[in-house]
């Protein structure tokens, strides 16, 4: 099978107002397969979210693409014409965000909102405009979409206005939906119900995903693949089961480990210390020899200041950078 | 033990306009009491719209209650009046979710630090000076950082300028209004240890309002869960989370997203 969509090489970064060059990912690779839902998983800058925009060129101003492809329906992405590029994003490949209240209209009913995406790539005429919309509508809120349709946004919900995002991501019918931080202002059962309106998207419409997220337990159960980045480098990929029960980089396992489990509790009533990542990431952001987590990293070796680790591959599907696994 | 604060019988409702007109009435809190002692932790969960943010602006005096009691050191404070309200409020501050909005974004650290000081008019500017580096110090950051913006700190950090600032006039009790929610995994881990150390150190009390059961279970000595303006269920962190009772408490536990799961709620139909 190939990828829907592929990412070779991609190297992102930053002006500063110095006009000094900050990297935010320093070559990034994977591919996508059609259906799949990839968990990207790492904390504030790590490069996250500048993966996401930087997919479709959407980057802020002082961000420059300086190096990599990414390749989608035969096309590189990096190299296409803007008119190209705008007959691709929001049709072919969609984007979600993390605060639905910011991203929605105030003063625009959500059937409108939904309306408009789809009169902006395609000109079928007004009724079919309107089906499709009532279609869609009556996908992702299957018992009361008129309701919905006809409200303001803040007549809606958190979850609510959420799936209108999702609805405006998918009205084009696209074969890639990248979302970024989705469900970080939603509560927990919010959450999970938001989760549950994609994996039955992905059922239905064959969407592959790239979801992308700070909390790992959002994933399990979830993503087929997780993507850990770590300072702009993909420190570890693999299936979802593997990496999340048996992660093997030190940052990845290190990061699990400061999440308290529901089923622990602290026992006896003794006030224990959660177990950190020493440090902060704004160190790794530095350009420097070495592996991005070395400075906090517990395992850490003397090779891992002297060069960068490559990838290596535990398993077929499963690979990590870590000088621990080179042979 | 000598309870730090009693809220009896709390009832908070708001006016709710829809667009007809009718005026309808939403009661955020529908008669909640509680007990929190000296130098423990109460956690407070609920779904989102249970009531958890209205209860903490009662307790902060930003709200009052249309009936019920709330008493802190022997005084109701929803019978004080304005002058004496003043004398309280130092003692009881708040801490939000989002630090970037509740730091003002044109200061820098240190004159965020010294504002609580400088509305108090009982130090000296070199005091003051001293009081934030100390600040600083004792919630983990290096006084290097007084000349930045809060745009120029990381989430965690601005976290921790938060906590500082709410310190500086001492309180007796901090409330946590979902405090850790906006953070990083990792991030939350650091806070929440720096949470324990000062409860360990400075004797602090606190009410620490999240919708993460497991988050609460770990700081929190009580849990109490709320469901539509109630406490629904009240009791040690442990037996909350052993043998919840209540469905509101095992629905929460139910929606938690963990590790281990090896699938979610069947797809929907």
């Amino acid at each position: 099978m190939t990828s829907v969509l592929e990412i070779q090489d991609l190297h992102v970064s930053y002006r500063s107002r110095e006009g000094v060059l900050c990297p935010a990912l320093n070559g990034v690779s994977f591919g996508l397969m059609p259906g799949e839902i990839m968990g990207v998983l790492g904390e504030s800058g790590s490069g996250k979210s500048t993966l996401a925009v930087s997919l479709v060129r959407l980057l802020p101003g002082n961000g420059e693409i300086t190096q990599g492809a990414v390749h989608f329906e035969g096309k590189d992405l990096l190299q296409a014409k803007p008119e190209e590029l705008q007959q691709i994003r929001g049709r072919r490949i969609s984007l979600i965000f993390q605060e639905p209240s910011l991203a929605l209209h105030p003063t625009m009913r959500a059937g409108e909102q939904v309306r408009q995406v789809l009169a902006a790539h395609s000109s079928p005429g007004k009724s079919a405009l309107n089906e499709r919309t009532r279609q869609v509508f009556a996908e992702i809120f299957p018992e009361e979409a008129n309701r919905i349709s006809r409200s303001y946004p803040h007549q809606l919900s958190g979850g609510q206005r959420q799936r209108v995002l999702i609805a405006q991501a998918i009205v084009c019918g696209p074969s890639v939906v990248i979302a970024d931080e989705p469900t970080a202002s939603l509560d927990p059962a919010t959450q999970m119900e938001i989760l549950g309106v994609f994996r039955t998207l992905r059922e239905r419409l064959g969407l592959a995903m790239i979801f992308i997220t700070h909390n790992p337990a959002l994933l399990s159960g979830f993503a087929d693949r997780v993507l850990v980045l770590y300072g702009g480098q993909v420190v570890e990929c693999g299936p979802a089961e593997t990496v999340l029960a048996s992660p093997r980089h030190p940052y990845t396992k290190a990061l699990f480990q400061s999440i308290p489990a529901v089923s622990e509790g602290r026992g006896n009533g003794r006030k224990t210390r959660l177990p950190v990542v020493p440090g902060d990431s704004s160190q790794s952001s530095l350009p420097r020899g070495g592996c991005p987590f070395e400075p906090r990293c517990t395992e850490r070796m003397n090779i891992c200041r002297e060069r960068e680790p490559e990838l290596v591959n535990l398993s077929e599907s499963h690979v990590v950078s870590c000088f621990k696994y080179e042979g | 033990m000598q309870p730090l604060l009693k809220a009896e019988s709390l009832v908070k409702r708001y006016a709710k306009r829809s667009l007809a007109g009718a005026r309808e009435e939403l009661l955020a809190l529908d008669g909640v009491s509680f007990t929190i002692f000296s130098g423990t932790t109460l956690a407070v969960v609920g779904e989102s719209g249970s009531g958890k943010s209205t209860l903490a602006s009662c307790l902060a005096c930003l709200e009052s209650p249309a009936a019920g009691n709330i008493w802190f050191e022997g005084k109701d404070l929803v019978k004080l009046g304005e002058r004496a309200c003043r004398q309280v409020r130092p003692q009881i501050q708040l801490i939000f979710q989002d630090p970037a909005s509740s730091l003002n974004p044109r200061w820098s650290v240190l004159e965020i630090l010294v504002e609580p000081l400088i509305l108090q008019r009982k130090f000296k500017r070199e005091e003051m000076k001293q009081r934030a580096n100390s600040l600083l110090e004792r919630v983990g950051l290096s006084p290097d950082i007084v000349g930045r913006l809060p745009t120029e700190l990381s989430g965690g950090q601005r976290q921790r300028l938060a906590i500082a600032r709410a310190l500086a006039l001492e309180p007796k009790l901090l409330i946590l209004d979902e405090a850790l929610s906006a953070l990083d995994c990792s991030v939350q881990a650091q806070i929440a240890n720096l949470l324990m150390e000062l409860q360990s150190s400075l004797g602090m009390t606190y009410l620490f309002i999240t919708h993460d059961l497991a988050m609460a279970a770990y700081l929190a000595d009580e849990i109490a869960v709320m469901n539509r303006g109630r406490i629904v269920e009240q009791g040690p962190a442990e037996k909350i989370l052993k043998q919840p009772q209540h469905e509101t408490t095992l629905r929460l536990l139910a929606a938690m997203p963990r590790i281990t799961r090896s699938a979610l709620p069947a797809v929907e139909q």
